[in-house]
């Protein structure tokens, strides 16, 4: 456009239009300048402060002390690999669940997919921490589960289901379900059937139509869930808390922990800066695996 | 897959034997029943809704007729699933997978059926060759237009060399001009091709233009199936002289032996139909001519102009014969001849209708 109007600045009421067009410009941008400066002030400010602060040592110089810790402490290795695990745990539930889920509301007719998708979005109703309290009445040792399956006579001796892993699993795959349900389902229900269609009258089983083509089709959607829920779970902090029963210790709650009982910013800061570096190379990893760039390229 | 008599033969006879079809209360399709000829170019033709869709759709077989059978050659293909049908087919969005590129996308069918990579690389570059697109194999869909777009769906259809091949309104998402150029293409390609064509349309004049049979279908019934200019000249009801031309309707008056137009006995060289049954004249706006004779063989339909629009090639004059009643006549733009005798709008005009151009359809208007 500004080619376009730099050559042709001769003529008629060009340059009336060429300004026009130039205050149209900066209409949009003092509409997006107010979000802008907050976000500018309530987070890029605060983030790129904290993240100094981890380049620090308690005396204030600057020092490497803070990530030595990290990676030569067993602690804190073991930390990040029981939040790497727990990750991709929760990832590969939400996938095999929400997947199919998905699958089957994106076939429905508009109303009821409509309806249906209510129900998907009706925990963001209620906060994390009810929801987690909630599973906690329903897994613990006199729970609904385990009083059931006992009362039935499938189990005699109550199932560990709460205050561990098990529980820290459940509980995050029903809080993350939705953030993987939502980009997924936008992507299939944009789907065209004539393309499933037309596989299968070129000779694809319709098995063979849904893997060359619907799943290939749905991997934006499906690029977007993962990466979402992946990257949430990375920095998940009530969930194993409650859950966990202080047997699970996530990357979140070993930055809680370093600032509320030793006080220490600049080894959180660290912390954080490194849940931030894992959250950039999922991203990364993941586009590099998926191929996705290729996928948006219509 | 095919049966063996037709094993060596590039096209399939298809018979559509008292198939219907019903969305709860709503009528899809009622008792269709027809046969259509191995390498016949056919075209389903009907207003949007008329049932033409679901009934090219229960010949893939993406839709499950509620009784009634198909046949492909000798084979019963009623229960038979779409992908084992052997079908080529082409859709209206041309449903080309964005993610694949041209070559890979006529190539579905191939790599589907296992065919060895070189003897792929062959038949895609053949069939691109036969739709003009040699050379395109590299380019994404995205890079295609429009008309580029559809002849890879074609393509991509005819690859694997199916001997039916079924397209879904394939032309209607083309502009004017580069339609009615597919038009004459897609049909020098069936010469070719040899294989049986089902065509649906919601277009008469592509229908007349493209097919050797026309079936005009009606709230999920077959109305009348002919050859083109079969069914333009001797529209069987109501519906098909209405829905086929630019037509106008006339009621005709019963007297005693003799159909009546405007208080005269109407002059036709048909038989005339006996009986006390209602019919209408057909009035097709190129068959009625200017002309000041009160000729035996001419019926007069001379009225007052009310509007004429320019259309280029022809005008086309509205006129009020009385009683509220309207046609319209087309007139060749030519200067020497009508143009500059054209009345004007409130002046009289002398239309006649000869005899051996009168169509009549029994019904009421």
């Amino acid at each position: 456009m500004e080619i376009a109007a730099k050559t042709q600045l001769e003529g008629i009421n060009s340059k009336a239009l060429a300004k026009g067009r130039r205050k149209e410009g900066r209409l949009f941008f003092n509409l997006a300048l107010p979000s802008l400066i907050i976000i500018m002030i309530v987070v890029f400010i605060p983030v790129f402060w904290l993240s100094s602060l981890s380049f620090f040592d308690r005396a204030g110089d600057l020092s490497w002390v803070n990530y030595d810790r990290i990676f030569q402490g067993q602690l804190y290795i073991k930390t990040f690999i029981v939040t790497l695990k727990i990750s991709f745990i929760v990832l590969f539930f939400c996938i095999l669940l929400g997947y199919p889920l998905c699958y089957w509301l994106s076939q429905l007719p508009d109303r009821i997919a409509g309806i249906l998708i209510v129900f998907v979005l009706l925990p963001f109703w209620t906060s994390v921490l009810v929801r987690t309290y909630a599973w906690l009445v329903i897994l613990q040792r006199n729970g609904i589960i385990n009083d059931t399956l006992i009362s039935i006579g499938w189990i005699d001796e109550p199932l560990q289901l709460a205050h561990n892993l098990t529980g820290t699993v459940i509980g995050m795959v029903h809080i993350l379900l939705p953030f993987f349900i939502l980009p997924l389902f936008a992507s299939m229900r944009s789907i065209d059937t004539n393309f499933i269609r037309a596989a299968i009258s070129l000779g694809s089983t319709p098995r063979g139509a849904f893997w060359r083509i619907f799943f290939i089709m749905s991997l934006p959607g499906f690029f977007a869930g993962t990466v979402l829920v992946f990257i949430l779970a990375l920095g998940t902090y009530v969930t194993p808390a409650l859950l966990g029963g202080g047997k699970i210790q996530m990357l979140a709650q070993r930055i809680d922990s370093t600032i509320m009982l030793y006080s220490n910013w600049g080894a959180a800061s660290a912390l954080g800066v490194v849940l931030l570096i894992l959250a950039f190379a999922t991203i990364w990893v993941f586009n590099r695996a998926f191929g996705i760039d290729k996928l948006f390229m219509r | 897959m095919s049966n063996i008599d037709h094993e060596n033969q590039k096209s399939l006879p298809i018979s559509i034997k008292s198939l219907s079809k019903s969305y709860g209360d709503v009528h899809a399709l009622e008792d269709v029943s027809l046969d259509i000829k191995a390498g016949e170019f056919i075209t389903l033709l009907g207003p949007s809704g008329s049932g033409k869709t679901t009934l090219l759709m229960t010949l893939a077989g993406f839709v499950s007729p509620d009784q009634g059978s198909i046949y492909f050659g000798q084979q019963e293909m009623t229960m038979t699933p779409p992908h084992m049908r052997g079908l080529g087919m082409v859709f209206q969005n041309y449903a080309l997978f964005p993610f694949m590129s041209v070559a890979e996308n006529v190539g579905y069918p191939l790599r589907v059926r296992s065919m060895s990579k070189a003897d792929q690389k062959k038949k895609i570059d053949a069939s691109l060759e036969m739709v003009q697109l040699g050379g395109y194999g590299e380019r994404r869909i995205h890079q295609l237009s429009g008309g580029q777009m559809q002849r890879v769906a074609l393509a991509r259809a005819m690859v694997f060399e199916p001997k039916i091949i079924l397209m879904d309104e394939p032309l209607s998402a083309l502009d004017k001009k580069l339609r009615e150029h597919m038009q004459i293409e897609l049909k020098a390609l069936h010469q070719k091709l040899e294989a049986t064509i089902v065509y649906v349309t919601h277009d008469q004049r592509e229908a007349l233009t493209m097919s050797d049979r026309i079936a005009v279908i009606n709230n999920g019934r077959l109305v009348q199936v002919d050859a083109p200019k079969a069914l333009y000249d001797q529209p069987k009801d109501l519906f098909v002289a209405d829905f086929i031309g630019e037509s106008v309707l006339l009621q005709l008056e019963n007297s005693t032996n003799s159909l009546m137009l405007r208080g005269q006995p109407l002059k036709m060289t048909n038989p005339m139909p006996n009986g006390v049954d209602p019919y209408c004249l057909v009035i097709r706006p190129e068959l009625l001519v200017m002309s000041n004779s009160k000729d035996d063989t001419v019926n007069d339909l001379s009225g007052i102009v009310s509007a004429s629009v320019y259309q280029g090639e022809s005008v086309l004059v509205m006129v009020d014969l009385g009683n509220d009643t309207k046609i319209s006549v087309r007139l060749p733009a030519n200067k020497s001849h009508n143009s500059n005798n054209i009345p004007e709008v409130g002046k009289q005009i002398n239309l006649g209708l000869h005899a051996e151009d009168v169509i009549i359809v029994a019904g009421k208007v």
